[in-house]
């Protein structure tokens, strides 16, 4: 076990150092098939089946470009602010490593489909920092690796890996950014922002499922300090394996803090491939750049370059969905919520989820309320890196908002509902039926228990006679008691008012 | 004695390919050379630079660089799904296997 590495408190690291951040982020296209091949583009299932001889680099196959993914990277390099390369071409990256059976990747390397643009993102506080983006470029994902065999290593020669090539040719696009500077003690927090624009850019454009905890979007954030007044910039790390945005935060603030104290104390920092551990809130080492990183890059003669007309790319341009940024004005507007309302909702990272609760059926309001309570509490219950999107889908949420509007459901028994629903029981209304708990509906059945409680305190009556309506709140306590919960303590109240007038 | 048949002096290259180059790009490849053949690959491969620099100082600044013989641009597929190899064929020619996943032993590194 390593020694815990000494971390330099975060204040003073930033009056001493500047940081600098760059990312390097990976979506996952959304097409029907691969990026070389017409096999579907679905992984998870039964490994080694969704593969076409082209995915497996097999003799004699050819791998053929799918149209539907350059026509998704050019959107996404215009929403970008890129320009679009009049011509553009698709590399062999020389690497061995059994993720890919080619002993290549398909990339593009100097000459990408999409290059220099910015990414306006609102920080935080509301303000707006611009990313430069350098490009954005297309290439294949790689397999899945299933390490077998402990590290304790005691039998030898029984560790081996287990490769699933379904994911395999999946169309990605890369967008990496130029060395970010002037984002201060905020990097942080401005690598956070700056992923989730990407998502929502990208969600915007219908491109990709975008979620981080399947690895539809994967970042990779290189991080390096300099000495306040120096020009050069600092060797950098790039730290893998940060699968949410509250991690992009978490691992940059923690980079800032070990690469200062090192710094701080003489040393200097290795360039170097870091991963993030989110259980224990550290990064550790890994590869060191080397020969390997060599990647011998050449056109792939088996490809044509890719040389997008001017109609099809205003085309594309005219098809591009408002911008993260004018939609949140526009939301903002729409849903009428007050300014810390809106922020709550987009610093938790759940504009998306109400934009799609409301276009489900809910009222914004109500769809705030539950993302932002009762939904993001129980994620924080289970652990840091459970999103609230993880937990439930917009349209469960929206149906539970709608047997509650309708009164089929309390706010207190919608939330054992939402408890079931997450525990995998099924829709909000299967979870109703199968824990019976439907609120209690029936006037008669409320009637008799109001009576029950009258007859155990009989002043009550007389007393909201005279005005006072607060000692109704007696009554209704004991009703709501005797229902176990389930029934509406707003119906039952004007019942027991009912029975005073009578 | 040196081999005539073979080296630097019988190509007469004149490049600046040197040995620790080729056991660079041998490595990369992961291709086992022995010394002999370092020393003959050394000799061509510097002959085929040279063959290459004398192609470009041929071409004009109005050449523009290709990367294809056939001047063929913009080839796509429909994004429609197609036939796909079985499980049992995808791992017929696996030199080992799960059942489910292709065997490879250990790997000591990370995904690229």
């Amino acid at each position: 076990m390593a020694a815990r590495p000494e971390l330099m408190d975060y204040d003073k690291a930033l009056e001493m150092f500047e940081p600098v951040v760059g990312f390097e982020v990976h979506v996952e296209l959304s097409t029907k098939t691969k990026m070389f091949s017409d096999a579907p583009n679905e992984f998870g299932g039964e490994p080694n089946t969704n593969i076409t001889p082209v995915d497996l680099g097999l003799p004699g196959s050819l791998p053929v470009v799918n149209g539907q993914a350059v026509k998704y990277a050019i959107s996404l390099g215009l929403a970008l602010g890129c320009s679009i390369a009049p011509t553009s071409r698709f590399a062999r990256k020389n690497y061995f490593y059994p993720d890919l059976a080619k002993n290549y990747q398909i990339s593009q390397s100097d000459e990408p489909i999409a290059f220099e643009g910015s990414v306006e993102v609102e920080m935080p506080d509301g303000t707006l920092f611009t990313v430069p983006v350098e490009r954005a470029h297309m290439e294949e994902d790689a397999g899945k690796l299933t390490h077998v065999g402990g590290s304790t290593g005691r039998i030898q020669g029984a560790e081996y890996s287990l490769v699933d090539y379904n994911r395999a040719g999946v169309p990605l696009v890369e967008i990496v950014t130029h060395p970010i500077i002037g984002a201060e003690h905020l990097a942080p927090e401005l690598g956070a922002a700056y992923v989730e624009t990407i998502r929502d850019i990208v969600r915007g454009l219908g491109i990709s499922e975008a979620k981080m905890e399947r690895g539809n979007l994967r970042c990779d954030a290189n991080i390096s300090l300099r000495p306040r007044g120096q020009e050069k910039l600092g060797t950098r790390t790039e730290t893998k394996n940060v699968n949410s945005f509250r991690a992009v935060e978490r691992a940059i603030r923690y980079e800032i803090q070990r690469q200062a104290a090192i710094l701080a104390a003489g040393g200097s920092i290795t360039q170097e491939t870091r991963h993030w551990h989110e259980d224990t809130g550290r990064t550790s080492a890994g590869r060191p750049k080397s020969d390997a990183d060599d990647y011998r890059y050449f056109p792939e003669p088996d490809l044509l370059p890719v040389e997008p007309s001017l109609e099809l790319i205003d085309e594309l341009r005219a098809a591009l969905p408002e911008s993260p940024a004018v939609m949140r004005t526009r939301l903002k507007a729409e849903w009428g919520f007050t300014d810390l309302e809106f922020q709550d909702v987009k610093n938790a990272g759940l504009l998306g989820e109400i934009v799609e609760t409301v276009s489900a059926g809910s009222s914004p309001q109500a769809a705030r309320k539950w993302w932002t309570g009762e939904i993001a509490r129980l994620a924080n219950a289970a652990g840091p890196e459970v999103e609230a999107s993880s937990l439930v889908t917009p349209q469960q949420v929206a149906e539970l908002i709608t047997l509650i509007d309708s009164g089929e459901l309390t706010d207190r028994l919608a939330r054992q509902v939402l408890e079931g629903v997450i525990a995998g029981e099924g829709s909000p209304s299967e979870v109703v039926e199968k824990r019976g708990l439907k609120v209690v509906s029936d006037d008669g059945a409320l009637i008799a228990a109001i009576d029950d409680a009258l007859a155990a305190q009989p002043d009550v009556l007389a007393k909201i006679r005279d005005g006072k309506v607060q000692a109704a709140g007696a009554v209704i306590g004991a009703v709501m008691k005797a229902m176990k919960g389930q029934a509406d303590a707003a119906r039952v109240r004007e019942l027991v008012l009912e029975r005073a007038q009578a | 004695m040196p081999d005539p048949r073979r080296g630097p002096n019988r190509l007469g290259a004149m490049s600046e390919i040197t040995r620790e180059q080729v056991e660079h790009l041998a490595g990369l490849a992961r291709i086992a050379l022995t010394p002999d053949e370092i020393e003959k690959l050394t000799g061509e491969l510097g002959h085929i630079v040279d063959s290459i620099a004398k192609v470009q100082e041929v071409a004009g600044q109005d050449v523009p660089a290709t990367s294809h013989p056939i001047p063929l641009s913009n080839v796509f597929r429909d994004d429609v799904v197609g036939e796909t190899l079985t499980q049992e064929q995808a791992l017929a020619g696996a030199p080992e296997h799960d059942g489910s996943r292709f065997k490879v032993s250990a790997i000591l590194g990370e995904e690229q």
